[in-house]
């Protein structure tokens, strides 16, 4: 029994080694996509916004040195006395805005093709009049001051969200093709005949295929927290990213559940990878596995609830970065459990040895 | 002795379609039985129906004393199945191969290696399976299903889609096989295979056994002439029309054939004459008894 169990994996295990494509999109494909946002999103900050300077503007000329150092994190500045070619900067978007002085009035020229950058300037001019004006009124303490700082950057870079995210969608995808395809090959080889032939159990096959499911679940997430731990890419795990674990171990039942299912429908495995992928993928945007779902109607949000990969995500959020407790992931490592079992059963219920 | 395979008036339905449609039949340990037919006749059904792997719906199925319906786990153990040369596991090599087979019936790795050998596969143990030849996959894939030492061997189509050569060595193969004392059903398309291997062959169209004996009976009861032949000219042909009147003359311009149910009176009587040049004789074949049993042109598979 445990002889079968063990060589049954070990083909198995063997086969998916030796499987160049299927290595690509469980590994390497997912790994790809984490080197590119962990790379691309690295340093973000907020753009310096790009202005043009038409001839004098006392506004501008007269503030501080101490305070001009200040300004030039966000506004880079650039003088010239030839209106026209200022103005056609602005117009071909090579500047944000350009700037001068109309007698008492400041005049801004900017193009509505960036609103957020337009909208950027306009409000830092804003306050910059304003400020000139209470300095003009020898106001130099004003009652209320306001600083702003960037919520999102402190609790979730970039790195801390994709790593989470990507790896549920790379879990997702090679418990799902694990499953789909096996089931498919061996029907359509004739392998499940030839199994049902011999004296070794259902529960013995589906059991190998379970836990070379996680164990390569459990190499994913390796590969993947070891990449982003990277200096580079600068991962912090919380205290309890452990508990990412059994959280891996309920997901992949329930996607290998999802599999199995595909496969009792497909008859080729081009066909099973079609379905695979048609399920995963609209999955992996929905639950937000690549970007925060924050912005999404309601409704949208309602749907993400219903994705297993959306409480995987969120779990594998909770307990690798938001530095949350381990009792904080129970409900989503019961709900994976729980989708797991009830689409087995509908699984198990359409299983067909052979295609006659 | 007791019958390995009892199969007792046995009927299966696919719709409409009647695949196996009252059959009978029993095979005695260490016999090698063929069942030979058409694509479509009925002899996958059949087989699979004894191995456990369908149900029948009526009729009575032992095998070694059991029923092997439904999943018998005490008759698994003792029965090898051959499927196709495809049923294996993905990109594993031969010697991975069967060992993986012969692990799930509890057999050492040693035992397996060996097997490899007895088939003749010794040398390609490192080949992955997917790229041995067609024949060398059918050797491995009866490998798969003797490492366990079975009493009953099931052999679907062992010879399908292999070169001349290939065949020969199987069919050296499957007598050794059968040799040592095992009991061998195979089902074959290929006439010359049934007449050569099997101690008695099931001939079946249409769900139904139309005879079933050894070859030669099956063939000696068929009555059907014996075609002598000798080159063209040997002897006129008119001469010969007159000479054997009860006999069908036919001359294609190479060769003059006479086709007679007395073919000791036709050689010496071409003897007499000298007219023996080029003389080759054929008797009738499990192909002749074939057509004379259904009435029609051999099916060839699509």
């Amino acid at each position: 029994m445990s002889n079968s169990l063990n060589s049954l994996s070990r083909a198995m295990a063997l086969g998916f080694v030796r499987d160049k494509t299927a290595l690509f999109f469980t590994i390497l494909f997912p790994l790809m996509f984490l080197v590119l946002f962990g790379g691309i999103f690295k340093d973000q900050t907020a753009p310096r916004s790009e202005v043009v300077q038409i001839g004098q503007v006392s506004l501008l000329d007269r503030i501080p040195p101490a305070e001009r150092s200040q300004l030039d994190q966000v506004l880079q500045l650039e003088k010239t006395d030839d209106r026209a070619a200022a103005l056609e900067k602005v117009r071909k978007g090579d500047a944000d805005a350009a700037v001068e002085e109309v007698g008492q009035t400041i005049v801004l020229h900017y193009a509505a093709a960036d609103q957020v950058k337009s909208g950027t300037v306009r409000g830092l001019f804003d306050s910059l009049v304003q400020y000139g004006n209470l300095a003009a009124a020898g106001v130099t303490k004003p009652a209320y001051s306001l600083e702003t700082q960037q919520v999102e950057d402190e609790s979730l870079k970039t790195i801390q969200y994709v790593t989470p995210g990507l790896l549920g969608w790379a879990i997702a995808t090679g418990a799902m093709f694990g499953a789909a395809l096996t089931l498919v090959t061996w029907r359509q080889k004739k392998v499940l005949r030839r199994l049902r032939l011999a004296p070794v159990s259902t529960a013995t096959i589906a059991g190998a295929r379970v836990g070379v499911s996680i164990a390569i679940a459990l190499v994913q997430m390796a590969i993947f927290i070891g990449v982003a731990l990277i200096p580079y890419f600068g991962l912090r795990l919380s205290a309890y990213w452990w508990m990412a674990i059994p959280l891996v171990g309920a997901g992949t039942l329930a996607f290998l559940a999802i599999g199995l299912l595909a496969g009792s429908f497909a008859k080729t495995a081009e066909a099973a990878s079609a379905i695979a992928n048609l399920i995963v993928l609209p999955m992996a945007f929905l639950s937000g596995a690549f970007f925060p779902l924050q912005g999404a109607p309601g409704w949208l949000q309602t749907i993400s609830k219903a994705l297993p990969l959306r409480h995987l995500v969120d779990g594998m959020q909770a307990v690798m970065v938001r530095g949350e407790g381990p009792a904080s992931v129970l409900p989503q490592i019961g709900i994976l459990l729980a989708f797991a079992v009830v689409v087995s059963v509908i699984a198990v219920s359409l299983f067909r040895w052979d295609d006659a | 002795m007791p019958s390995t395979i009892v199969v007792k008036d046995v009927r299966k339905l696919y719709g409409e379609t009647r695949a196996v449609d009252g059959v009978s039949f029993e095979v005695s340990e260490g016999e090698f039985l063929g069942i030979l037919g058409p694509n479509g006749a009925g002899k996958t059904t059949t087989l699979e129906i004894i191995e456990g792997l369908r149900q029948a719906d009526e009729g009575e199925v032992r095998v070694l004393g059991e029923s092997p319906w439904p999943r018998n786990p005490n008759l698994l153990p003792r029965i090898g199945v051959q499927l196709q040369a495809s049923s294996f596991f993905e990109r594993l090599t031969a010697r991975e191969q069967i060992r993986t087979w012969a692990s799930l019936y509890g057999i050492a790795p040693k035992k397996a290696d060996e097997m490899l050998d007895v088939v003749g596969l010794g040398d390609k143990a490192n080949t992955p399976t997917e790229k041995l030849s067609g024949g060398q996959a059918q050797r491995l894939s009866i490998a798969c299903a003797l490492a366990h030492g079975p009493d009953l061997v099931f052999l679907d189509e062992p010879t399908s889609g292999l070169d001349p050569q290939a065949r020969r060595n199987l069919w050296d193969l499957l007598r050794d096989i059968n040799a040592e004392g095992r009991t061998v059903v195979l089902t074959t398309h290929y006439m010359d295979e049934a007449e050569i291997l099997c101690d008695r062959v099931a001939i079946m169209d249409l769900g139904k056994i139309l005879e079933l004996g050894t070859p030669a009976a099956l063939v000696r009861g068929l009555d059907a002439p014996t075609h002598v032949s000798v080159e063209s000219g040997a002897i006129p042909e008119a001469e010969a029309r007159r000479l054997f009147s009860d006999a069908d003359v036919s001359d294609d311009g190479v060769s003059l054939t006479i086709a007679t149910r007395a073919p000791a009176a036709v050689l010496s009587t071409l003897a007499e004459r000298n007219a023996l040049r080029g003389l080759s004789v054929r008797g009738a074949t499990l192909e002749d008894v074939f057509l004379n049993l259904t009435g029609r042109e051999y099916r060839d598979e699509q």
